[in-house]
């Protein structure tokens, strides 16, 4: 069936099927149900339905969730704009990953929301379940008003013959519509019909956001419920040795002391004794194999690493060739440091576990992920696992992991009431996992007019496909840690990347915002900057030089070159720099200008960032997640670095891991290319063009070239000034 | 016992002395609106009003507030400052995933209520202590000089 359709995004291929059925107590339902057995790759492909009742309003039932993207709007947008209905008339319900509460045979596949995916993996399957169902009302209203369904059209909301001026509301059409067969041949509007795609809707998740209402999983509340706080072993590896109990169910308000192997909870009528209970449990800790574990020692073995040839991602050319052929060679040795995800909400999760069966309040961005995992540990058939998804206090990542509600059933399953386990900052930040640590080494030659010949780059770290999706690594590579570095958007004859995996023993990773770019970006156009230095090029000129193959790359940077006034002075100890990139679909190009303290302290001033990132469904959501990306950036260039010592992570709040406050955040200036190419994502490469941007200003400020974040201020204090 | 003045209404809670106001609110009341971030200090997300200014109730022990009158999210839309900044929150987009807003808008709104017309920098020193891991700052400051225009 989907052969008729336009389908240009390859993760929604023709393993899924448009079906339509009548709703119970009815209405129209009307999505997509993947074909039996689908392999893994369909992990990626999410599944949709619509609802239309015989009041007329729509539903979008959706597994991708609202973290703060504006996933709640645009999707509305898709369904509204092809259906042919006021936007006003369509929300969206979180996803649960149980069919049954809908009692219709569209069953969801796995369900996953990140790697800024939504808008892209809906576009088109959106739009056409939208269209269909304008086409099915369309026939069951020529069937009503017997006249040809060539003659009716549609407004918003009815279907219309104009010749009688007879109307007929979606409502009242729904019942009919649903015994009527999904078209083969589903027509999309031409985009330059468009009236909701691209023009800016409010966001329509945001109203109880500003008065409390709004409620996310840390906001649960059951009768009967205890609050839970936990300590788990400060030693990842580690195991509970011993606790005092009594001592804990001594302190006002405490229920019930649990135990799991590597952790300890206390169970209390509110937080406060749940935290003062812990505390006098005063919890002891076997700390295991990684009890002496630093940083400095994985960083050792992952430059030892970096020393053997990895799997071969990319190969173009002969690039050792022609790097001993070169005129000039230039060689660097970049790093990143695990970072911690620091969600605003911390890490939380409400679970009853009876007889019969669990229910579980979460914000998760894998729901049925989730449910699998608590179905596990509780040793229960998946339908008796009930997850509620609530709004997220930030996903950046951290919240595709089921870590903690697995922690949670564990606990639960010793409990005879309902638990909300909420985790204390330092918990949340100690108990992460991490974004890897990773260690590049890269090489070019350039030939004699500075250009290169020669791209020599290797990837030295985790592989968290291969840990998240249980699977052994196609070829050796891992997709996600050299994502960003393989589509080089620079036209170099000679290529090769390389990836190594290494896995640091002793502490977890997983992705992070901006996930395999955020690290490749930094590395790449940070060294792409040092070639041009090398060569005496301007960063701007030395770029477009290497792009004219390149139309939409050259179209943002020439943009974001116009913007920042490329080539005007700034004045002493202030800079700009440029990033280029190519990533989750979208062409971005940035410039940062920074300005640097005597004592080596960097402020950046402003940001301006041209985004090609295809049709735009809202645009003012596009704004706002390239300015939330930029932040995002800045926090972790200048203040993002986790660390080992003793096997324990030694930050533990917003006071040892900072984040970028207001008086130090930039002004951001954002221009969209207006572009009709098949949208790409937003939700992540404003992180990750921001790194290099900064970078690479401060190496114009003061001369320095830093191969390693976060920034420290010693390595620019003017007494260190090269 | 505690007595509370939450909101306009008279409350009193059976709660340890030491027990910071935010765990009352959230806990006891039943109130979610306030948020927890931190605990320290340190991100803003348990603004409430006491006596009108803006104050981190999860280091602030419950036995300090007795008698003392408290606003916290779910009651700031009844005072014409509050309400203000509500609406250039709305106006202006500046929510995402929303969880530190309570705590801004808070604290936006004891700024606009002390100086209406606030100048970058007075923002900054307002502002400064409240986190927002989405990175709304930009609108932040777009939105509080808005309301305090609109006042
Ligand atoms: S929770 Fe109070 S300041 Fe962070
Ligand atoms: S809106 Fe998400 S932390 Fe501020």
């Amino acid at each position: 069936m989907l052969d008729t359709l336009d389908v240009r995004e390859p993760s929604f291929s023709r393993r899924t099927f448009l079906k339509a059925t009548a709703a119970v107590g009815g209405g129209l339902i009307i999505g997509w149900i993947p074909e039996a057995g689908a392999d893994q790759a369909s992990l990626f492909a999410p599944n949709a339905f619509i609802r239309i009742d015989p009041a007329g309003k729509v539903t979008v039932v959706s597994p991708a969730i609202e973290m703060g993207q504006g996933t709640y709007t645009s999707l509305p947008m898709l369904v509204a704009e092809e259906l042919d209905i006021d936007l006003a008339n369509v929300t969206v319900d979180h996803a649960p990953p149980d069919a049954k509460h809908y009692g219709n045979p569209l069953v969801f596949g796995v369900q996953m929301t990140g790697g800024s995916t939504s808008v892209r993996a809906f576009f088109l399957p959106l739009r056409q379940a939208g269209a269909a169902a304008r086409q099915m009302l369309i026939q069951a209203a020529a069937a009503s008003l017997k006249v040809e369904a060539a003659s009716l059209s549609s407004e918003p909301g009815f279907v219309v013959h104009a010749a009688s001026g007879r109307r007929v509301a979606y409502g009242d059409l729904v019942d009919a519509a649903a015994k009527l067969p999904v078209p083969a041949d589903v027509k999309l509007k031409d985009p330059s019909q468009f009236r909701i795609i691209g023009t800016p809707a409010k966001r329509l998740d945001v109203s109880g956001k500003v008065d409390g209402t709004a409620t996310y999983g840390i906001d649960t509340k059951l009768p009967g419920m205890k609050i839970a706080t936990v300590a788990a072993s400060p030693v990842f590896g580690g195991k509970v040795k011993g606790f005092d109990e009594a001592a804990a169910l001594k302190v006002p308000g405490v229920h019930q002391v649990a135990k799991i192997d590597n952790a300890v909870a206390v169970f209390a009528d509110h937080y406060w004794a749940a935290k003062t209970g812990l505390e006098a449990a005063a919890v002891e800790f076997d700390d295991g194999p990684h009890a002496k574990l630093t940083t400095a020692d994985i960083v050792a073995d992952m430059a030892k690493a970096a020393e053997k040839d990895g799997a071969v991602a990319r190969k173009d050319g002969d690039a050792a060739g022609a790097f001993a052929k070169a005129v000039i060679k230039v060689e660097a040795t970049y790093e990143a440091p695990f970072l911690a995800h620091a969600t605003m909400e911390p890490i939380n999760c409400t679970v009853h576990a009876t007889a019969d069966g669990c229910d579980v309040w979460v914000g998760t961005q894998v729901p049925a992920i989730a449910q699998t995992v608590v179905a596990k540990t509780l040793n229960l058939p998946l339908e008796k696992v009930r997850i509620h998804n609530h709004l997220l206090g930030g996903g950046f990542g951290r919240r595709l992991e089921v870590d903690f509600i697995e922690q949670a059933a564990q606990f639960a399953a010793q409990a005879k009431f309902p638990i909300k386990v909420v985790w204390s900052r330092e918990e949340d930040i100690q108990h992460d996992m991490y974004r890897p640590y990773y260690y590049d080494r890269l090489s070019a030659g350039l030939d004699d007019q500075g250009l290169p010949v020669s791209w020599q780059h290797r990837i030295v770290g985790s592989s968290i496909i291969a840990r998240y999706f249980n699977i052994e690594l196609k070829d050796g590579i891992d997709v996600d840690a050299v994502d960003g570095a393989i589509e080089l958007p620079y036209a170099i004859p000679n290529v090769l990347v390389e990836y190594v995996r290494h896995e640091p023993p002793g502490i977890p990773t997983a992705f992070w915002r901006g996930v395999g770019p955020t690290h490749n970006i930094y590395v790449i156009e940070s060294f792409i900057d040092e070639l041009a230095a090398k060569a005496g090029k301007d960063p701007v000129e030395y770029r477009r030089a290497l792009l004219q193959k390149n139309p939409r790359a050259l179209g943002v940077l020439d943009k974001v070159a116009e913007m920042s006034k490329w080539g005007t002075s700034l004045g002493p100890r202030k800079g700009r720099g440029v990033s280029v990139q190519f990533a989750f679909g979208s062409y971005f190009a940035e410039v940062a200008e920074v300005t640097v303290s005597d004592k080596g302290v960097v402020h950046v001033d402003k940001v301006y960032a041209a985004v090609d990132c295809g049709v735009v469904v809202n645009p003012d959501t596009v704004v706002a997640q390239v300015e939330s990306g930029i932040i995002f950036g800045i926090t972790a260039v200048l203040h993002g670095e986790i660390t080992l010592k003793d096997g324990r992570v030694e930050q533990s709040n917003f006071h040892d891991y900072e984040m970028l406050r207001i008086d130090q955040a930039p002004e951001i200036e954002v221009a969209i290319i207006k572009s009709s190419e098949a949208p790409g994502g937003i939700g992540e490469p404003g992180t990750s063009a921001l790194t290099p941007a900064v970078l690479n200003a401060v190496h114009t400020a003061t001369g320095v070239r830093l191969r390693k974040t976060p920034i420290k201020s010693a390595d620019l204090a003017v007494s260190k000034k090269e | 016992m505690v007595d509370l003045k939450v909101n306009g209404a008279a409350v009193s809670v059976d709660a340890p002395d030491d027990m910071p106001l935010l765990w009352v609110i959230r806990d006891i009341l039943g109130m979610t609106g306030t948020k927890f971030g931190c605990g320290i200090a340190q991100c803003g997300a348990c603004t409430v009003h006491v006596d009108g200014e803006a104050t981190r109730s999860c280091v602030l022990p419950v036995s300090d507030v007795a008698g003392k009158s408290i606003t916290t999210i779910e009651g700031i839309g009844s005072t014409p400052e509050g309400k203000a900044v509500q609406q250039a929150w709305l106006k202006m987009e500046v929510v995402q995933c929303g969880y530190c807003q309570s705590g801004q808008i808070m604290s936006a709104s004891a700024l606009i209520a002390a100086m209406p017309n606030p100048s970058d920098g007075d923002i900054d020193g307002a502002m400064s202590g409240n986190i927002c891991r989405c990175g709304t700052y930009v609108r932040i400051r777009e939105a509080i000089k808005d309301a305090g225009k609109s006042l």
